[in-house]
């Protein structure tokens, strides 16, 4: 299990395609996001752009969370291994939410800032590269682009005169 | 630097009224802000970093870096807090304070507010006194407040309020659908709801538009400058008079006084970090609660080795804010419009009057909702994340409404503001540390409330609700922090007189939220601006050209 800890290690300070996240890293925190807001008729997490919210925070506002995440996906990268003997993104659905769930008991404290950032880059402001295209918002019904311009005195009110 | 009149320490709701009442009377006033000034260009409508939602850090200041805070928790021990976490107790750095950015309930606190402890009596272990003033005595500066700043809202509903000469200069928006669904409802149960009273434009006034009625207000500087702060009203006209200079990003370090103990202006790091003096006749502090008794404790000398207006150590004592409580109601119908600015309906019924139980404030609908305020709001048993939370987010997010309030918090002498021995900023000042709490009553009539608001929501036809009334663990200050330099006639306890004058020093003046004995059953902005212009009126009163006269 050192091993892999010295292996995800590795590939986390090689630049690839993130700011922060390794490829490895990467793979495993999508497959945790992914259990948090999952694919149905509307976009997961991932599909959404929250691996690029956490990311980019994850050298902005969340650099002090910078340890509790290489820590935690090492610990989830391992918790994968011992139960199925893959990494979790190689899992099925079902044994993603058995590891994520472990987690959620086991390791809380990474858990649930993953779930809040989660639920931040989905239902948050497509700026920060989550919420594609505003796709969250759409699912709530909400106009996007948004309406403005409703500031006609409507008079069948009342209390306008 | 030339010496001038007036130096006024924070452009804020208080001190952009001070600056502007100061110059307008032939005083040369320098006001300084730490802060930066932003304007209606600067509305990103970023539901993740503005002033109310701060998960990405304070849209309109402090920023994080270099401001820390200090709190103690119950068990006396000490954490660090940063301006983007609730434990800082933030309100805003900038231009126009809080008022930029606010929700802009521009309330009249009612007469009985102004005279807690005579209504109530003082519960053991508490600070609760009255006003040296009342309600009669503001009521003029309220009203001066209601027109320069501009307030819409209709007051006819109710009963419950003070008596006022002339109506609000504008009228409210039109009802959105929160409004249509709990109006009804609070008549069936005999309250009297009514239109908020707003600092927003419902119709053009004072040269701006109205409100378009969009989803980003409160925490939002206004995309079409609707809302009315200091920063648009009061300041461009102290600037108009040219008796006036603002300093941006300008830190007072400390207030300077001379060998007989009268103040000879501040000293202060500008925005390029240099150390500056600026003498002047008199020193206005309207750095708001938490910051104006840091700068007084910050700042000792022979005459004053605890501080300016220190000697009976009631500086930072009393600091209050609200204790919001509350419910969540989920309905089988749609109750959200998309339609802003938020807020639009109150009653204020339970103000006061609860018997066996001290104060209370009014409730009213929450203020604004987006996708990322409904995460946490689901009914009870929503599963917290995977398939059952987004299909709940679907089926609630729009059918929802929460009804809140800022139940009035009974202050002690033990929530205070003192300066830590020491953290230091990133000016090397010593910093805030925050201790103790509101008296236990305040958690008692705020679970009442919490059931009021319940019951309002059930007879609207609520399925479900969720009641919210936590007890926090330190005192809430936050943006409505006031207390921490109460206004009284006694020396011994207080740190100003009525005139919001230092006792000790006849040329220092605290005129902000500081001076409140207690704070209300109502969001505090229109008192502290009636306040600022009650105090300028004395000041400019007692100013005879030449020189301030106490």
């Amino acid at each position: 299990m050192g091993g892999v800890a010295v292996a995800i290690g590795c590939t986390a300070h090689k630049r690839g395609n993130w700011d922060f996240l390794g490829d490895d890293e990467a793979r495993t925190l999508g497959a945790i996001c992914d259990q948090i807001v999952p694919a149905d008729d509307f976009p997961s997490a991932t599909q959404a752009g929250v691996l690029t919210y956490i990311d980019r925070q994850l050298v902005r506002h969340y650099r002090r969370h910078q340890d509790v995440y290489r820590e935690g996906l090492v610990q989830a990268h391992a918790m994968s291994m011992k139960r199925f003997g893959q990494e979790l993104a190689a899992l099925s659905r079902q044994q993603q939410l058995e590891v994520v769930s472990a987690m959620e008991r086991e390791e809380s404290r990474f858990f649930e800032m993953v779930r809040r950032h989660t639920l931040e880059g989905y239902y948050g402001s497509p700026r920060h590269g989550g919420n594609r295209d505003g796709v969250s918002w759409r699912m709530l019904g909400l106009a996007e682009p948004p309406l403005l311009g409703r500031a006609q005195y409507d008079l069948r009110k009342g209390s306008g005169e | 630097m030339k010496r001038v009149n007036a130096v006024v320490v924070g452009a804020g709701a208080a001190g952009g009224i001070v600056a502007k009442e100061l110059s307008t009377a032939g005083l040369s006033v320098v006001l300084l802000e730490r802060g930066k000034w932003y304007t209606s260009n600067d509305c990103r409508k970023d539901d993740l970093r503005n002033q109310r939602t701060t998960v990405l850090g304070n849209a309109f200041g402090p920023e994080d870096e270099g401001n820390p805070r200090v709190w103690v928790d119950p068990k006396g021990e000490l954490h660090t807090a940063w301006p983007s976490e609730g434990s800082y107790q933030n309100d805003a750095a900038c231009v126009g304070g809080g008022t930029l950015s606010y929700g802009a309930q521009a309330w009249r606190y009612m007469p009985q507010d102004f005279r807690m402890r005579s209504t109530y009596g003082a519960p053991a272990g508490s600070s609760l006194e009255d006003w040296p003033i009342s309600y009669d005595d503001l009521e003029p500066f309220y009203e001066k407040a209601e027109y320069e700043i501009g307030i819409s809202g209709d007051y006819s509903g109710t009963p419950f309020h003070g008596p006022r000469r002339r109506p609000l200069p504008m009228p409210p928006l039109p009802p959105g659908r929160e409004f249509e669904i709990l109006e009804p409802a609070a008549k069936r149960l005999g309250l009297h709801p009514f239109h908020i009273p707003m600092a927003r434009n419902s119709v053009p006034y004072n040269g701006r538009g109205p409100c378009m009625r969009c989803r980003w207000c409160v925490g939002f500087a206004c995309e079409v400058d609707a809302k009315n702060g200091s920063q648009n009203t009061v300041i461009p006209i102290a600037l108009n008079t040219g008796n006036c200079e603002l300093r941006t990003e300008c830190m007072v370090k400390e207030i300077l006084t001379d060998d007989r103990g009268r103040a000879r202006g501040v000293s202060y790091f500008d925005s390029k970090g240099h150390l500056q003096e600026q003498l002047s006749d008199l020193v206005v502090v309207s750095g708001c609660a938490t910051e104006t008794a840091r700068l007084l404790l910050n700042s000792k000398s022979k005459l004053f080795p605890e501080g300016l207006g220190n000697r009976f150590d009631q500086v930072g004592r009393n600091l209050q804010g609200h204790h919001y409580t509350g419910a969540i109601g989920y309905f089988d119908f749609e109750t959200y419009d998309d339609v802003g600015p938020g807020a639009t309906i109150a009653i204020s019924d339970y103000n006061h009057g609860t018997p066996g139980l001290c104060g209370g404030g009014m409730l009213a609908n929450e203020f604004i909702r987006l996708p990322i305020h409904s995460v946490d709001r689901l009914p009870a048993n929503t599963p917290r994340w995977g398939p059952g939370h987004k299909q709940a987010m679907r089926d609630w997010h729009r059918r929802t409404i929460v009804i809140m309030g800022p139940t009035q918090q009974i202050p002690t002498a033990e929530g205070r503001v003192t300066v830590d021995p020491t953290v230091r900023d990133k000016w090397r000042l010593p910093v805030v540390r925050i201790s103790g709490n509101v008296h236990p009553d305040t958690f008692e009539i705020g679970a009442v409330q919490a059931r009021r608001a319940e019951a309002w929501l059930k007879e609207a036809g609520a399925v479900s609700t969720t009641l919210m009334a936590g007890k926090p663990q330190v005192v809430s200050a936050g943006q409505h922090q006031a207390g921490t330099c109460r206004m009284g006639d006694d020396p011994k306890g207080s740190v100003v007189n009525r005139h919001c004058q230092i006792h000790d020093v006849d040329n220092v003046f605290v005129i902000d939220s500081s001076v409140h004995v207690t704070n209300g059953g109502f969001n505090p902005a229109l008192t502290i601006m009636a306040v600022a212009y009650f105090a300028s009126d004395a000041l400019v009163r007692n100013w005879k050209g030449t020189g301030f006269r106490s």
